[in-house]
């Protein structure tokens, strides 16, 4: 420490010298060149699409046109870019820093801008490649209109069974969830073997795959001849199965919410006279459920998908269907139907967790 | 006959002792203040009167009945004895009536208009009749506070415990606060508090104890504490406050 400086503060030799600005002239060429590429892409792809599709030949040549004039409007950024780093190079040998740096930021952002819709539209072009490719093999298996159109009818209603046993599933696990999480936190000493049990429990399901445990509780509980339980439907198996896995995740989501609201909060809630009974009604779990909405919807989409495993115990839900058909017409479009049939019902719930996040992220920031 | 009587009290978490055998008592109508740097024990010893926390060793006694170690019933004491905390704990899902009207709802069995009826009243005898229908998360530090106190209020306890209720807050919202507390003390509640606002405790305390590692050092009325303290261990404390232009 040389005399005179403070111990608290190190005096600097004055402000830092600013480098000179990353090149962006490089960046700048190569989103040009990939806009000319991807054009000269389109064109190619749709030369090679019209030789599959004969007769089709003025529709292909329209879409075509289409993907490449919107690949061309890619252009304006991309030559603007080319423009801006001309221009930070001559700022920067002019001594003008700060111009040097805008120009050089503004090019950077328009080339990438030009560069990330280029990857797209060549995105765009590989699916229909892929479908086309082979003499269309991939379009013709999987995207037969006629195939859909004989089975769309018979497949969506077999879906029902899919909703059924979702819906079912989705209310009893949400009691036998919170049941496992809230065994799995009694306090004390007399708590400690249904700890013990809840955890034993939680670990076990989350460990078995989902298509064992439906095996087993389908071909299992019949054999078992329990009373009442064995004679289920196949339908009802699969829901008892699904609750029992799915209870597992569920309650280590309810567990995660209960833990995360502060212990002030019980304090306060105890300290005014409330039971540990009334504190978790009133004032731990309306606050818990509120957090763990979104990681629930999670789980629940996750469940809603599995429910096709169900077929491996012969319940006739959308995939069996459809399996019927495939092999009836040696064609997988039916399948597709399925697929789709799960997207449209799985997406907006997937948008619906987004909002709700958040919305929860507003809250926390005390808006 | 004190109304809180804390008798060789230990409390240890793991290996730490956090209380040492501490000995103290409350008389009723008494404003008693604890004192002592963070770690000292304060806001161990309030919890463990309102049975937040076990006791290692010793008693705990509220208006006769002993109210520590096994058995205690904790609800029925928590009744006789409310307490407010540093960080206010107000409950953000329900609005500030319902916080206030919640423990005489859920705990005393009182009709929801008849609780909330009250809740309003006594939310307009601290000046927040306009905030009742609010979240707490609407309202500033100094109100959250306030409207934590008359939650604490609201069951008609005995006594109060107050856990370093300013220290969270913004200092110029202290004094709505320390007034509430002040005009409590005039009306003759009994109250322990921890604090670290020095001035206000020399003025409203009955009797000062000031807390060094889990003993209570010195105890005595506040002029003598803080006039004429004879441990050192104080002197050197109240110093540090003085050098900090705390007091």
């Amino acid at each position: 420490m040389s005399a005179g400086h403070s111990t608290l503060t190190t005096l600097g030799a004055g402000p830092a010298k600013s480098a000179a600005p990353p090149a962006a002239l490089p960046t700048a060429a190569a989103s040009v060149a990939a806009v000319l590429a991807t054009v000269a892409l389109t064109a190619t792809a749709a030369a090679s699409v019209s030789r599959v599709l004969p007769g089709s030949g003025p529709t292909v040549a329209a879409g075509a046109v289409v993907v490449a004039a919107a690949v061309l409007t890619l252009l304006r950024p991309a030559l603007r870019a080319v423009r801006s780093a001309r221009r930070a190079a001559t700022a920067w040998s002019e001594q003008r820093r700060t111009d040097a740096r805008r120009a050089a930021s503004e090019a950077r952002e328009d080339a990438w801008t030009a560069l990330g819709w280029c990857l797209a539209a060549l995105v765009l072009l590989g699916a229909v490649w892929f479908l086309c490719t082979n003499d269309r093999a991939v379009q013709r298996t999987f995207f037969d209109g006629q195939v859909i159109g004989i089975s769309l009818k018979e497949t969506a209603s077999a879906f029902g069974t899919n909703l059924f046993i979702a819906v079912v599933a989705q209310v009893l696990i949400l009691a036998w969830g919170l049941a496992l999480a809230l065994a799995r936190m009694a306090p004390g000493r007399a708590g400690r073997p249904l700890r013990l049990l809840a955890t034993t429990y939680i670990d076990g399901f989350r460990a078995v795959p989902a298509i064992i445990i439906i095996y087993l509780i389908g071909f299992g509980l019949p054999l078992a001849e329990v009373p009442f339980l064995s004679s289920l439907s196949p339908v009802w198996f699969a829901i008892l199965a699904l609750t029992l896995t799915y209870g597992a995740y569920v309650a280590e989501v309810f567990r995660a919410g209960i833990e995360s609201v502060p212990p002030g909060q019980t304090a306060a809630a105890r300290s005014l006279g409330l039971s540990q009974s009334a504190t978790l009604r009133h004032v731990v779990l309306p606050q818990a459920t509120r957090r763990v909405v979104p990681p629930l919807l999670n789980d629940f989409i996750s469940l809603q998908k599995d429910t096709a495993l169900v077929n491996v115990i012969g319940t006739i839900d959308a995939f069996n269907q459809s399996k019927i058909f495939a092999s009836n017409h040696f064609n997988l479009s039916a399948v597709t139907v399925v697929a789709g049939l799960f997207i449209l019902i799985t997406i907006p719930q997937a948008r619906l967790v987004d909002r709700l996040v958040a919305r929860e992220q507003r809250r926390g920031k005390g808006a | 006959m004190p109304f809180i009587e804390i008798d060789a009290v230990h409390k240890s978490y793991g290996d730490t002792e956090v209380l040492r055998g501490i000995d103290l008592s409350v008389e009723q109508h008494q404003v008693v203040t604890l004192i002592g740097a963070s770690g000292s024990g304060k806001s161990t010893l309030l919890r463990c009167v309102n049975g937040l926390e076990d006791i290692s060793a010793g008693e705990i006694r509220v208006g006769g009945e002993v109210a520590s170690g096994r058995g205690t019933d904790v609800n029925r004491l928590r009744r006789d004895v409310g307490m407010v905390f540093q960080h206010f704990n107000l409950f953000p899902h329900m609005n500030v009536v319902r916080n206030v009207a919640l423990a005489p709802m859920r705990v005393a069995g009182v009709p929801r208009a008849e609780a909330e009826e009250r809740a309003r009243t006594l939310l307009a005898r601290v000046g927040l009749a306009d905030k009742a229908d609010r979240m707490p998360d609407q309202l500033s530090g100094g109100q959250q506070q306030r409207v934590a106190i008359v939650r604490a209020l609201a069951t008609q306890p005995r006594a109060l415990l107050l856990d370093e209720i300013t220290s969270a807050l913004d200092p110029e919202l202290v004094a709505e606060v320390l007034a509430i507390v002040r005009e409590l003390a005039a009306d003759g509640m009994t109250m322990l508090l921890a604090t670290h606002e020095m001035g206000f405790a020399r003025e409203v305390s009955h009797k000062v104890c000031f807390l060094h590692q889990g003993v209570l050092l010195e105890e005595g009325p506040p002029e003598q504490i803080f006039g004429d303290p004879r441990q050192e261990r104080t002197r050197a404390f109240l110093r540090r406050i003085v050098e900090a232009g705390r007091l």
